[in-house]
């Protein structure tokens, strides 16, 4: 996978986001429709998507899309799901 | 794996009674409106059903057990057992099953006991049950399931409040001594214990002055004491990691796939959750139902409930059925079945 396909699959999933306006460096908690819904929205399409799950401690680490990306790879790599 | 094989149950019929009064999520001020919106949209619940002050779960699951009594023709003295499940008992004692054995005018001779689990808590009353009655060769027996959750829920808690819907149930079950399978599989896992919690008003914690004091929370959240806390991002990721894994397994070592099933009905506790557990088992679309949309979460009532709004179990079916939650908790039964005969679906009726 690459960070572009999780771009790609969170731009499909967001309703208030429009295709084209995420990049690596968009800071999810930063836009203003961003609430703890959105992010189960986002967890359950990792899970979904990429068989990995995302606990509470590592939505902490998470700000940027390209934090996600890290945190899917690091847990694929480790197996630990 | 507690593992249980059951031979030759028939449920006869199910019955839910529900609140006449409807609250819409579209009305929660607490939230925007496209926060509102957005939530509907996740949780798939747009309205739920809420009990008036006083009436209890038992007068819910009564009034469905009255209306099965009415339908199916069974003589009341002929029923030897009454299990009801529930986390909101009339009283702290006695048990609600047995004041509910008296108001049904059931014999004495009947055995009743409560069983005081929640979302998995249908799945294990099942098992409960038919094992009783295997062992005893009962031949008639009535499984009450459902919650008054919204007493619970603190409006001020956007966490919790919209979430839950209140509901009663019955199910009348009949030892025919036939080969259909009932298979269950039961699991807990009590280090989840504060994933969903009522802190005060047991033992451990005597209710208080204090217990009746809101408290504000992270994020504009207010609870008191006796007040339902929920901590949602445990509970979805126990949902959609552990459930899954436990239902697999279930199903491999049954030689079951999901086509083996004509439904899977779990127990609805957001959309979102079970959307998630539907995919990562494959399950089809059109064989997973819903009531969310309109009763949200009922707790023990959600998968009886379901079935009341299904069409399509006027047929032999091979069922599978999951309930996950509260405790943490979590109970897989496939059920085979003969037509069910009788499907009732109710508002409550003031007495």
């Amino acid at each position: 996978m690459g960070i572009q396909d999780l771009i790609k699959k969170l731009e499909n999933e967001l309703d208030e986001v429009e295709n084209g306006s995420l990049t690596p460096e968009t800071s999810i908690r930063d836009v203003e429709w961003w609430s703890s819904m959105h992010a189960l929205v986002i967890i359950a399409l990792i899970d979904t998507e990429y068989d990995v799950a995302i606990s509470g401690a590592d939505l902490k680490t998470i700000f940027t899309i390209q934090d996600i990306f890290n945190v899917i790879q690091e847990k694929k790599k480790n197996g630990s799901n | 794996m507690a593992q249980i094989n059951i031979q030759g149950f028939q449920i006869r019929g199910v019955s839910s009674v529900v609140p006449e009064h409807e609250l819409s999520n579209l009305d929660y001020e607490l939230l925007t409106m496209s926060e509102r919106k957005m939530l509907i949209k996740t949780t798939g619940i747009e309205k739920r059903r809420v009990a008036k002050t006083g009436v209890t779960t038992s007068d819910l699951a009564i009034q469905a057990a009255n209306k099965l009594f009415d339908k199916l023709k069974w003589k009341r003295n002929e029923i030897e057992i009454l299990v009801f499940i529930t986390q909101s008992r009339d009283y702290y004692l006695p048990s609600t099953a047995v004041v509910s054995q008296n108001k049904l005018k059931l014999p004495v001779s009947c055995i009743a006991f409560d069983v005081g689990l929640g979302c998995s808590g249908y799945v294990y009353g099942l098992s409960i049950i038919t094992s009783m009655m295997k062992a005893g060769g009962l031949k008639k027996g009535i499984l009450l399931a459902g919650d008054v959750s919204t007493v619970s829920c603190n409006y001020k808690d956007k966490s919790a409040y919209p979430l839950f819907g209140d509901a009663g149930t019955a199910t009348f079950i009949e030892n025919t001594e036939g080969t259909n399978n009932w298979i269950f599989d039961l699991n807990s896992d009590g280090s989840g214990e504060d994933a969903i919690k009522i802190y005060d008003g047991g033992v451990r914690n005597l209710p208080s002055l204090e217990s009746f004091l809101e408290k504000e929370y992270s994020g504009g959240i207010f609870r008191n004491g006796f007040n339902l806390a929920l901590n949602g991002l445990d509970i979805f990721n126990f949902s959609v990691t552990t459930v899954p894994k436990a239902i697999l397994s279930f199903l491999n070592l049954n030689s079951k796939t999901t086509e083996s099933f004509d439904y899977f009905i779990m127990h609805q506790a957001n959309l979102l959750m079970n959307e998630t557990i539907r995919k990562k088992l494959k399950f089809d679309k059109e064989i997973t139902p819903y009531s969310l949309k309109d009763y949200g979460n009922t707790s023990s009532a959600s998968i009886p409930l379901t079935m009341t709004t299904m069409k399509g179990l006027n047929k032999e079916v091979s069922l599978l059925i999951s309930g996950f939650g509260v405790g943490l908790s979590w109970a897989n039964a496939i059920i085979e079945n003969n037509p069910i005969e009788y499907l009732l679906l109710n508002n409550y009726e003031d007495e």
